[in-house]
């Protein structure tokens, strides 16, 4: 089946209102409809496809490599534990993947100008990285407080020759970041391409990153297959937006293993400060995407809270709101409290330090593994490195033991 | 409904363009929102737009978003902005549209909002954030109750013209520029033959706003449109002049101006048409 329709709708009865679609002011509409044009036609073009997957070798490393974790499967004492390395890419974390694609779509495109919304840096870095490979000029916005937690970050952007324009409306984080970089785009989308995180916005885009992170499920498949001689059993990703989670899933859309999502529950979902958009939100319209949405009573958006930045989102990916709803794939959370002892726990057990982002897949496994039976498997994304976190975490730890 | 029907057909009957001042509804307080109002219908305004805050704005530029931000702080909701226009209806007949973004409206229930705004009293809605393609539900709950207005830009091509003056009822929004709402020292360059190309698919009025902030702008706008809406002025204004006693005399004045303007901008266009 393809998903979604012409339209960018996800369709899960006749009678609701579909998820995803676009919901953005009519000036961007026609660039909406240009670019997916364009998207569609590059989409199974094999010069495209060509030229981009030489870049995501040569430039980005891929592939990425399907590491059997045996010293934490034999810690755990259940399913066999495999971690798709996504940490190991260009950048240190799976962002590369979208930004590559895109920036070359921009490129082809003719746009001569590059705009994109980073929360803690990670997607930001990812772009201002693609944009100084391809020779084109790039604006990050960025909420003043993340600019604030993100120091090296915003460092790291303005040496690859991004611009970094703080944003201080609203909470002053990711989603008034997206909302400036919306405007901006308002105003100069003739000349400008905006390059979107996730797989959240308006159609095309979350068909569209989704595509380009679908490479992550597509090797994953043929490793598995080489290694195991068989399909996993359970394939776990965290969900912020979902980007690292759809580019695992849904290249297995179509098969029968269990697809889970695991979304931060911050301080508790019962203390309202958290992330967890599927589990305690409501279908709302966020950034030109019906799905489900953080909102109080009357609709407004809230603020959220979890100790990874990119998971601290009041959106999600329409997609996962269908997977939700269709039952395809399951969501459960994590809080940051799980999420840090699992960054320990890899990092300890493996030698390999998480992002905080992927370490709240790492703690659900921690508690699934061990009701499977060992013959089991279990595949986790392993999105992004921790190097980037060990300062939040040195905090959080430090504050946990006093 | 057919208020702002009439109201437009009264003002193409005496040669003018129509006024539409905007305020964002609880900035700085309902009360205010109330009296600012009735000033600008003492004042001539033919609609007034009323902006339902949002926590969200995307299309809006710095002086409505804060104003927005300040009236969510003060717990103005939908609710509340109903409860205006249903006050509002014992003193005034002016035609009221709500400016509203969609997920308000969307987490309210369609139905319920469309029937809750037409009891109260509202004309029409505009909803910046929702083009035809996602608004069936909205259309069809709408359909002869009340009017719904979308918006047209000058990157909409001549496919999305004739499909959204189709949507389209009580009148057309043609935004002026490509960007979001905000004060501009000069109008956005050709809107006059963006005008002209929609009239060739529609006889509905044509409202334009976005950028407009001065009497000569205003003049100039009302020299080919039908309406004119003016919004991040009159909002600048409020804010500037928060906690004034005169804060209404004052917007009125502006209101005042604008309107002047724009009668001088048609009386030279008809002299250059003699």
């Amino acid at each position: 089946m393809e998903i979604p329709d012409r339209q960018g709708h996800f369709r899960v009865s006749e009678e609701e209102i579909p998820l995803g679609g676009r919901y953005v002011p009519e000036t961007l509409m026609s660039a909406l409809l240009e670019l997916e044009e364009n998207y569609l036609r590059i989409k199974d073009n094999q010069d495209f496809q060509g030229e981009l997957s030489n870049y995501l070798s040569s430039y980005a490393g891929r592939p990425t490599p399907l590491y059997y974790a045996e010293r934490l499967t034999a810690k755990l004492k259940g399913a066999k534990i495999y971690l798709k390395r996504e940490d190991l890419c260009h950048t240190g974390a799976h962002k590369i993947n979208n930004t590559l694609g895109q920036v070359l779509l921009a490129k082809k495109m003719g746009k001569s100008r590059i705009i994109a919304e980073t929360g803690a840096g990670q997607h930001g870095v990812a772009t201002a990285t693609a944009c100084a490979m391809f020779g084109l000029p790039c604006e990050i916005y960025m909420g003043e407080e993340d600019i604030d937690r993100q120091v090296l970050n915003v460092f790291r952007m303005r040496l690859l020759g991004a611009k970094v324009n703080p944003v201080s409306s609203g909470s002053k984080t990711l989603k008034d970041a997206i909302n400036e970089a919306l405007r901006d785009w308002v105003t100069n989308v003739c000349t400008t391409y905006y390059v979107i995180g996730s797989v959240v916005g308006p159609h095309p885009y979350p068909m569209m990153v989704r595509d380009f992170q679908a490479v992550i499920g597509r090797e994953t498949r043929s490793q598995i297959l080489e290694l195991e001689g068989k399909p996993p059993d359970y394939l776990v990703a965290c969900v912020g937006g979902g980007s690292n989670a759809l580019g695992l899933f849904h290249p297995f859309y179509e098969d029968k293993m269990a697809f889970i999502g695991v979304e931060a529950a911050g301080l508790g979902i019962a203390t309202g400060r958290h992330a967890a958009s599927l589990l305690a939100g409501e279908l709302g319209v966020l950034h030109g995407t019906l799905s489900y949405v953080l909102q109080d009573k009357d609709g407004q958006i809230l603020t959220t809270h979890s100790i990874s930045a990119g998971l601290d989102y009041p959106g999600v990916g329409p997609e996962h709101s269908f997977y939700k709803q269709t039952g395809r794939a399951e969501y459960v959370s994590v809080s940051d409290r799980e999420a840090l002892d699992a960054f320990k726990l890899l990092a300890s057990c493996e030698g390999i330090i998480p992002a905080l982002e992927s370490a709240h897949a790492i703690a659900y496994v921690a508690k699934l593994a061990p009701t499977l039976e060992q013959d089991k498997i279990v595949i986790i994304n392993l999105s992004g490195r921790g190097d980037k976190d060990v300062q939040v975490a040195l905090k959080a730890i430090e504050e946990g033991h006093e | 409904m057919n208020r702002l029907k009439t109201q437009f057909g009264e003002f193409c009957e005496r040669g003018e363009a129509c006024f539409i001042p905007f305020i964002t509804v609880g900035y700085p307080d309902l009360e205010t929102s109330c009296d600012l109002v009735l000033e600008f219908e003492r004042r001539g305004a033919g609609v007034v737009e009323l902006g339902v805050p949002f926590s969200d704005p995307i299309a809006d530029g710095v002086v409505i978003q804060r104003a927005s931000e300040a009236s969510l702080k003060k717990g103005t909701t939908l609710v509340d902005v109903l409860d205006l226009v249903r006050n509002l209806r014992s003193k005034s007949s002016i035609p009221l549209v709500l400016l509203t973004y969609y997920n308000p409206v969307y987490k309210y229930g369609i139905r319920r909002f469309v029937e809750n705004a037409v009891e109260a009293g509202v004309d029409g809605v505009i909803v910046p954030d929702l083009p035809p393609e996602e608004a069936g539900v909205l259309k069809r709950e709408a359909e002869g109750r009340l009017n719904t207005i979308f918006l047209l830009a000058p990157t909409s091509t001549e496919e999305r013209i004739r499909l959204i003056v189709q949507f389209s009822t009580g009148f057309v929004y043609y935004v002026s520029l490509t960007g979001i709402t905000g004060i501009r020292e000069r109008l956005a360059s050709a809107i006059l033959p963006h005008i002209e190309k929609i009239r060739r698919f529609t006889n509905l009025p044509i409202g334009v706003g976005f950028g407009i902030s001065n009497p000569e702008q205003a003049a100039e706008v009302a020299s080919f449109a039908d309406g004119v809406i003016v919004g991040s002025a009159i909002v600048d204004l409020i804010s500037k002049n928060e906690g004034d006693s005169e804060l209404v005399h004052k917007v009125g004045e502006f209101a005042s101006s604008l309107i002047a303007g724009m009668k001088q901008g048609v009386r030279k266009e008809e002299m250059n048409r003699a």
